[in-house]
Parts: structure tokens; sequence; C-alpha cells
């Protein structure tokens, strides 16, 4: 230990945080046979943690928070929040300290055939969750954290897959605290708002507020189900049963000290603001004793060793429920002392349960007896924790459950609880000392246990050892506590409670008092009870009376009828069918377009419209007119349609043009001859349109129905969108960021071309995300294309190659293929000529763009126009025989020249992505603008040019490509990837 | 001028909305193309009418006044949205042509169903 030296640095907080989670990514990749060394590190790891918590002690005694806050999402008011306080300290080391024993036990429990070095991987993950809702400084961080652990407990209690109980008992476990996750969710953000702040020790610091704000109950109740869900609170207490399917250490972390404790250690948390008031005593209180006494009942009849300390689990968490229920600062006091007891003892129990189970194989209290003779050291060592279970004194448990039923005996709201919390706290306490008393006398005493696969051995010294250790805690508690746990506990009780800190005397003997007497009556009558009933109690199956009540069947009811209610409602509601998706989504558009009209009304602006320019419209009659025809023809007559697109898109470009966007104009006409060849390589491959399935007069109604609902809709949407636009146009421009960029283009940016800047400078993280969705695109219509199978009908030549063959064919010295290379000889001598000329426009567009229009996309497409074109005119084998094209290697060059450039920014101790600018004067030539944007570019450019040639090409590939359902006879396959 | 490109923004928009809803692949790719030249055309009119001014500044301080040019921010969107569709559109006719390969159909749902 470092010693309570006070660490300034609350960076150490943070360290605590990560060690576990960088050892769960050590250990996850650790080889099978490594399990010294992942238990050796989960071990020192959270040694390393209580070491850190530990040098924290003279702060948080001190009365002080340790506070580490990073920024995150400033914005929005959410940061990394740290906090340790003297509560969280103690609830800190306690999940670290148990933790180590734990590893410890681990070590030696787990056999080597299993996965030890994942099980060590998913106890340090769940460990770092754990700490994370402790040392959590914001609310939502809490939650965060608290999903975690409901996820990490998910996999440890599962962690034997391979058994169907382990995996339903994992299943249970996470559904049920992952629905209370979700309200915990809600609730803590109503709490934060009522608050006005997501801040740990600003909502503590908001009591007043909190209790006043309308949403104080909601936010209660949502709270406590989360809170109740994680701790097993009665009617949600079912799943940590089944939860003993996980190995026993798992049970000893998970039960004793951590996951269960979460909801807990939150109720404390929460206390100072949330108790106090009617509803919280109402709720938490009769679910806690509620929770209390179902579980000391149904543990008395558990017949698997597990079974028992998990329902005195649940009984013992109820207890500490209730004690947080009343509402006192004593009972808070209590509720910290007896949470930290529960974890010793408890820890303890389940380990030494774990050495039985190993020992004898089974763990059931009817086959077990008599075992002290065979271990005599396990056997004392869990006589001891049992009785502290049992709250005998001299042990630990004992105080703590002094404080109880100190306070059970105290009026707190005058209902009928009051009256009858004495009596039923002293039949819980009995309970206990029943079922504490049977699992002792059952296991170890009485004659040897017959049936055994071999003679139980005593467990060796290592895995003893994190059981001694912890006994000895209980017992040094238990005789002397204001020497060992008083400071300790002082400091938390402290920090919750703040001034309103009770006087409590930490002491075994406070004379003949009642609770002293109530103490006694249990234990007396605990006694009496098994020695009365223990022969029956090993012939009940289920606990009598709410032995009925399955929360498992009630679970899986639930489960099936969510499930089956899901699947109706898929059936109702859902359609895999395109159309009836996409009517859907536009007629949601429409709705959500026209509310604010219904309510507001509609209005043109105030701006006056400028002069319409008769050739415009002109323009767009044509336009409009191609649009309608494409729109009619696209079904029968689909070059046709192609053409009319390609006027519809003229339009588009010619109004670029004249509503000064000449980047735009570019762009769009070079894109539109893309586009244009793009389709026409893709009518290969679609199937022959007949002229309508419907043979005459046989249409059904509905068709037309249908069809004239279509219309509607389209008619409606395209009225929506022309009102829509003429409503925008009409009203002043409100003042945007094109203001600063306009601004700054030359000045900040070295460009006139303010577009351009806009793309490889101001927003040029934009632009490199935008190449990288191009280069994804490419490679995915890349690898489609590789294993693309056509339809069998297209498989066959065209029509038009058939017959040019035959042609060639008939003619005197003529081969096959003649006919289209004679065809196309002048086209080819042109573009031949024209293709170095294309290429050289293709850099100078790419050169100018920073100044005038042009610039990396348009450049980009340029350069790929006219590589296409040389495909077009001299057929894809000849083009490759002497060109090769590789587009994948354009692509990546581009990808990294752009984002290279940006990471060069970074070495000069800019951001990414800024960029420099000068021109250079050439002679002959002129200044040329020489920004390092143009690197950027440059990298547009190839990335465009690549992705373009890719698709073009892999659709043109598979017309030369041999068909994969006919592979003989026809040319051996090509692929763009690699040059032919 | 107004009226006339919100007429052509409308007459697009329908065209294009009609052909979505078409049981044929070609159809709908098609209806995409034309859909979006309109959402271009209207991202464009949001930084309002302009003619004669495109965003191409002097390189002295005193010319860089925003209200002599055309909005450039829409049209920057736009440029970069142009090229976007085209990879869209290649890569939902490889799609489709890969499902026709498939399914032996160029519906939209992968079986002929009505027309």
């Amino acid at each position: 230990m470092e010693g309570a030296v006070a660490v300034d640095d609350m960076r150490f907080l943070l360290l605590v945080l990560i060690l576990p989670f960088a050892g769960s990514a050590i250990a996850a990749f650790l080889p099978q046979r490594g399990r010294d060394v992942a238990a050796s590190l989960t071990g020192l790891n959270a040694i390393a943690g209580a070491t850190i918590i530990a040098s924290f002690y003279p702060v948080v005694s001190a009365g002080e928070v340790a506070r580490l806050e990073m920024a995150w999402l400033p914005t929005l008011g959410l940061n990394l929040t740290l906090r340790l306080d003297g509560f969280t300290w103690l609830f800190a080391m306690l999940v670290l300290v148990i933790g180590a024993l734990v590893s410890l036990y681990a070590r030696y429990y787990m056999a080597p055939t299993d996965p030890v070095p994942r099980f060590f991987a998913f106890l340090q993950a769940f460990t770092g969750a754990m700490l994370g809702i402790v040392l959590s400084g914001n609310l939502i961080q809490i939650a965060f954290f608290w999903e975690l652990t409901g996820l990490f407990s998910f996999l440890l209690i599962g962690y034997w897959h391979h058994n169907q109980s382990a995996r339903d008992g994992a299943r249970m476990a996470l559904i049920v605290t992952g629905a209370g996750g979700v309200c915990l969710l809600l609730g803590l953000m109503l709490l934060g708002r009522a608050a006005g702040s997501y801040d740990v020790d600003a909502v503590l610091a908001a009591r007043t507020a909190i209790q006043n704000d309308a949403a104080y109950l909601p936010a209660l109740i949502l709270i406590l189900l989360g809170a109740f869900t994680k701790s097993a609170q009665v009617p949600f207490h079912f799943w940590l049963p089944h939860a003993m399917a996980a190995p026993t250490p798992v049970s000893a972390y998970l039960h004793s000290a951590t996951l269960v404790k979460a909801g807990i250690f939150l109720l404390i948390l929460l206390w100072p603001v949330l108790a106090g008031t009617e509803s919280w005593f109402l709720i938490v209180t009769s679910v806690g004793l509620a929770t209390l006494l179902v579980g000391a009942w149904s543990a008395i009849f558990q017949q698997d060793l597990k079974g028992l300390l998990a329902y005195s689990t649940i009984s013992h968490l109820g207890l500490i429920t209730l004690l947080l229920g009343l509402g006192s600062p004593l009972g808070a006091v209590a509720a910290i002392f007896h949470t930290v007891n529960h974890a010793t003892f408890k820890a303890s129990l389940f380990m030494a349960v774990g050495i039985i189970d190993r020992e004898t194989g089974t763990r059931d209290l009817r086959l077990l007896s008599g075992l002290v003779r065979f271990m005599p050291i396990t056997a004392t060592l869990a006589m001891v924790a049992a009785a502290a279970m049992a709250g005998v004194p001299l042990l630990n448990g004992f105080l703590s459950k002094e404080m109880f039923l100190a306070e059970a005996l105290q009026t707190h709201s005058g209902t009928v609880i009051d009256v009858a919390l004495p009596y039923l706290a002293t039949l819980a306490s009995m309970f206990s000392v029943l079922y504490s008393v049977r699992f002792i006398h059952q296991t170890f005493f009485g004659p040897a246990p017959s049936g055994l696969r071999h003679e139980p051995r005593e467990a060796p010294p290592w895995i003893r050892l994190p059981i001694e250790i912890l006994v000895v805690t209980c017992l040094l508690v238990g005789v002397l506590p204001a020497l060992t746990i008083g400071p300790f506990l002082a400091t938390a009780v402290g920090s919750v409670l703040g001034e309103s800190a009770p006087a409590y005397s930490l002491a075994v003997w406070h004379g003949f008092t009642v609770p002293l007497l109530m103490s006694f009556v249990a234990l007396l009558g605990g006694l009496a009870l098994y020695i009365l009933f223990s022969a029956q109690l090993n012939a009940t199956e289920q606990p009598p009376f709410i032995g009925r009540l399955k929360g498992r069947r009630t679970f899986e009811a639930v489960l099936a009828a969510i499930v089956q209610a899901a699947r109706a409602l898929l059936r109702w509601l859902g359609t895999k069918r395109l159309q009836v998706q996409l009517r859907l989504v536009i007629l949601a558009a429409l709705v959500a377009g026209t509310l604010p009209f219904l309510r507001f009304g509609y209005s043109r602006g105030p701006l006056p419209d400028t002069l319409i320019d008769p050739i415009f419209g002109l323009l767009w009659i044509l336009g409009g007119a191609c649009a309608i025809a494409a729109a009619a023809l696209a079904k029968f007559h689909r070059l046709v349609a192609l053409v009319l697109l390609g006027g519809a898109g003229l339009a588009t470009c010619i109004s670029f043009i004249w509503l000064s966007a000449p980047d735009l104009a570019l762009t769009q006409l070079l894109v539109e001859i893309v586009t244009l060849v793009l389709l026409l390589l893709g009518l290969r491959w679609l199937p022959q349109r007949l002229p309508d399935i419907w043979p005459a007069g046989s249409k059904p109604g509905t068709v037309g129905f249908r069809r004239g609902g279509d219309l509607l809709i389209a008619l409606l949407g395209g009225a929506g969108m022309a009102a829509l636009a003429y409503a925008m146009m009409t009203r002043p421009l409100p003042g945007s960021l094109s203001r600063y960029y306009v601004e700054q283009a030359y000045p900040g940016g070295g460009g006139t071309n303010v577009v351009n800047v806009i793309l490889v400078d101001f927003r040029a993280f934009d632009t490199l995300g935008e190449i990288t969705v191009l280069a994804i695109v490419a490679l995915t219509v890349f690898t489609l294309l590789r294993r693309f199978r056509p339809a069998p009908e297209s498989i066959q030549m065209p029509a038009q190659q058939h017959r040019q063959n035959a042609f060639d064919d008939a003619r005197e010295g003529h081969k096959r293929g003649d006919t289209l290379v004679h065809y196309l000889l002048v086209p080819r001598a042109i573009i031949q000529w024209l293709f170095p000329v294309i290429l050289m426009f293709a850099i100078y567009l790419l050169m100018r763009g920073h100044d005038l229009p042009g610039g990396g996309f348009a450049g980009g497409i340029t350069a790929s126009i006219a590589i296409i074109l040389l495909y077009i005119a001299n057929g894809t084998r000849a083009v490759e025989a002497t060109l090769q094209v590789v587009p994948v290697r354009w692509i990546s060059a581009g990808l990294l020249c752009a984002s290279g450039m940006g990471l060069a920014a970074l070495a000069f101790g800019y951001p990414f992505l800024t960029s420099h600018s000068r021109y250079l004067a050439i002679p002959w030539i002129g200044d040329i603008p020489l920004a390092t944007a143009l690197i950027f570019d440059i990298g547009v450019f190839a990335v465009v040019v690549g992705t373009t040639v890719l698709i073009l090409i892999a659709i043109a590939h598979q017309s030369i490509r041999a068909p994969r359902a006919k592979p003989v006879n026809a040319a051996p396959s090509t692929s763009v990837g690699e040059p032919v | 001028m107004e009226i006339v490109l919100a007429l052509a923004i409308g007459v697009l928009t329908a065209s294009g909305l009609w052909l979505i809803f078409r049981p044929r692949t070609f159809q709908v790719i098609l209806g995409l193309s034309l859909l979006s030249y309109a959402v271009n055309l209207f991202i464009l009119a949001a930084g309002r009418l302009r003619s004669d001014a495109p965003p191409i500044v002097g390189r002295d301080p005193a010319s860089a006044d925003p209200a002599l040019y055309a909005d450039p921010l829409p049209q920057a969107l736009v440029l970069t949205a142009i090229v976007i569709s085209f990879a869209t559109t290649a890569l939902l006719l490889v799609v489709l042509l890969a499902s026709r390969g498939l399914t032996g159909t160029d519906h939209v749902d992968g079986e002929d169903g009505e027309a």
C-alpha cells in the first residue's frame, strides 16, 4: 500500500477506471494455457486500483469530493466526470478488494479445461463497469455503466454456455435488469431535468427543487424500478436464483459486493435527495419488507446450497432496502454498514460452497453430511461466516442487524408498518438463523456422506486464503468495530448524510436493550424451529404458500406474449413489398409537409417575382415535357425514355448556368454523359418487355385503382414541392454561413472560385467523406459484378450482333467483327486524336478549379469520359491490349493523396486538412494557384476517375465475359482489378 | 422566374414519384434520376435566384461582397450531390441487375406479382 498520501492528481481516478478494461482486453487475447497470467493480471490490477483508491482516503476523509472532469460534449452539458467521496470510496474499495480475492479464488476454482483467460477478461470488464457506476459523477454516465454491468454479467453468468440453464439464467438476468436499466435511464433524465443538471454533486445539492418538482414521483418510480430489478427485489427477484448457473466465483462476486449491490448503491447515493417523502417511504419500505420476508422464507426450503445463499442474498438485499426506505439517518447508517458486512460474509460463504461443490460433486443439502471430518478448516470458516449471516454476537452481521432491529422499533410514519415492523423483523431474523443453522448442520455434521464419487479432502491453502481473509475481517469487525470499520464508516456516512449524520455507537455491548432481546428471541427461535422441523424441511420441494408463484413462469409467459404480439404486429403492419413501402414513405412525407401549412396557412413571401425570361419558360416547357414523357414511356420504350431523361437533365443543366452556378452546370453535363453510358450498358441485361401482362380486356379493376392512386400521390407530391419551392423562393434569404465563405474565399482559402474553395478547403472533411463513399460504392459495384450471373435469356448475343456476324460470314474476305470495325472507323480515328485533348482539358479543369469553374470532380469525370470514349470506339479488348487502366489504384492513390494532405497539416501543427496557398508565376503561362488544397483536389480527381472508370468498365466487361451458366466456347473471363 | 422554376421542380418531382412507384427496376432508376434533378434544383433555389452572378470573387478585398454573388453554399452541396447520385444510380443498377440474374425477373420485389 502506498499509505495515506493524498494524491493531488485526479487523473489517477481515470486510471482506476481504465485499468480493468485494459486488463480485460489483454486477458481476452491470452492463450488457453495463460490462466496464471490472466489471474495474476486480474488480481494485480484490482490491487493496484485499490491502492490508488486507498491513497485518496485523506482527501475524502476530510469531507472533500475528489473530482475529475473531462470535456466530452460540453455543448450538451455532457462531460466525462469522475468523483470520489467517502461513500463511493468505501464502495470502490469493496468492489476492488473482493475483486482481487475472487480472482485468486477463481484461479484455483476454474478447471484448466475451461477457457479461463476469457473468464478473467469478462470478470475484469465487469469490475470496470461496476467501478464506472461507483465513480461516475454524471447521471447519464451512471446509466451507461449500469447497462455495461448488465452486459458483462450476462457474459459471466452464461460463461458455461454449453449449459442450457446457464444460457437461460444469463438471458433472464439480462432482460430483467436491462428492462430496469431503461427505466433507470428515463428516471435519471427526469431527475436531471428537475435538478437542472446531470452532475451528481449538483443533483445532490438540489433536494428541495427535486422533491417539489412535478416529475418527482415518475422519476422516483422509474429510478426505483431500475434499482429494484438490479437488486433483485420482489417481484423482480426471480432472476437471481437462476443466475446461480454461473461459475461460483462469479456468484461470489456478483451477489456479494457488485451487481446486485449496484441497485443498493444507487439508492444510497440518491438517498439524500429522494428519500424522506411519503411515496419513498411507502414504496421502498414495503418492497424491502416483502423482499426480506419472501427471501428468508424461500431460503429455508432450498435444497441446493447455492439456492439457499441466493435467497438469503435476496432477503438481505430486502433488509438493506427496507432500512433505506425508512428514511431516517440511522436507517441509512445501518444500510451502509450492512452492505459492507453482507458483502464480506456472503462472498466467503459462496466461496466455501464452491469448495464443497468441487470436493463432493454435489450441492444438495440432503446428500451432504458430516463434512467437518474431511475439511475441518473450510468447515470452520463456513461456520463463522454463516454465524455472521445469522447475526451471532461478536461477528459483523450481528452489529448491523442490531442497528436494524433498533431502527425497526422506531416510529417512522404512524402507519401499520410501524406497528408490525418489530415483529416482522424478528421473524425474518429467526428465518435467517434457521437457514444458517440448517446449512451448517446438514453440511458439516452428522454421519459421513454416502454415495459421493470420491472421498472429499481439505481444500488447498491458496483457494482457502480469500475465505480466510474475509472471515477474519468478519471477526475483527465483529469484535472491534470502532477500531476497524469505524473511521471508514464514519467517512462514508458523513459524505451521504452531511450535517444530518446522526450519532451512533459501534459497540458490541450496549447493555440489555430491546434489540438485544429481539436478537436472542431470533437466535433461540431459529434454533428451536430447526430442531422441530428439520426433517420436514428436507422433504419439501418448494416453499409453502409462495412456492406456486413462479416468477420464472410469469417471465416466460410475458416474454412469449411480447414475441407473439410483435409477430402479429409485423404480419398486420409489415410488408416486404417495395412499392408499398415507398408509397408509405412518400405519404408520410406528404403528411409531414402538409401539416405546417394546415396550421399556419400558405402564403407567398414578400419578395417580388423576378421577370420571367420567355426562353427560360420555353426551356422548362421542353424539360417538363421530357420528364413527363420519360415517366410515361419508361416501361415499354426504355431507350426513348433514357433520351428523354437526358432532355430533362439538359434543362436542369441550362438552369444551373442561368442561375449563376457554372460549376454545377459543368459537372451536371459531364455526369449526364457517364450516367447515359452506364444505363445504356445496363439495358443489355434487362428482360424484353412484353406488351402487357394483362391480355386485352382482362385487366383487373384493382390495377387501375392502384395506378390511379399512385398518380394521385405523385401529383400531390409534385404540387407540394412546387408550392413549397415557390413559398421559399419568394422569401428573403436568412443570413447563413455563405457570407463568411465569400469573404474568406480568397484571403483564407487562396482561391476565387468560392464553390471550389468550400469543397476543398472550408468543408474539405465533408468532401473527404464523399470521395470515400464514392470509393466504397465503386468497390461494391465491382465486387457485386464479379459474381454476376445474368438471366439465361440475356446471355445470348443481342440480335444486332447476330445480324452483323451473319453479314460478315456471308461476305468474301470478311471475318467476324469486321462490320463493327468498319462502321466505327471514322469515330475511332477522331477519338484517337481527341483522347489527349480531352485529357488535357481534364487537367486544365482540375488546375484552374480553385479560381474558375472546374475542379477535381469535373476534371475527374472528364478524364474518365476520355477513357470511356476510347473503350466505345475501339472495343474493350482492343483498348486493354494497349492501355492498362487500373482503377483500383487510382482510387487508393486518390484517397491517400487527399488524406495525406490532411495529415501533412498535422505535421506542421495545424488541424487536419488545413490548407496553405500561394501563387507561382511561370513564364508564358502566368500565375498558377499552388494551394495545398490543389493536392487535395488531385486526390478528388483521382478517386473520381477511378470510381467512374471502375464502375463503367466492370459493367462493360460483363458482355465479353464467359457467362457462368455456359462456360464453353467463350472468351476468357477478365476482371478489372488486374490488368489483362 | 420563380414560378417557372417552382413548376419545373413540381413536374420533375411528380414524374419521378410516379416512376418510383412502378414495379419495374428500370422505371425506378429513371424515377430516382428525375427526383434527384428536382431535389438539386430545389437546394439551389434555397440560395434564391440570381442571374449573371456566379460566385467567383476577385482578388481584391472589395470584391468579396456577398451581395454581389449568388449563394455559393447550396452550390457546393449540390455539386457533391450530383457526383454521389451518379454513384448511387450505378450501385442501384448493379444491385438490380444482380437481382434480375438471381431471380429471373426485373420486378422490384424479385418476384413477378401483378404489373
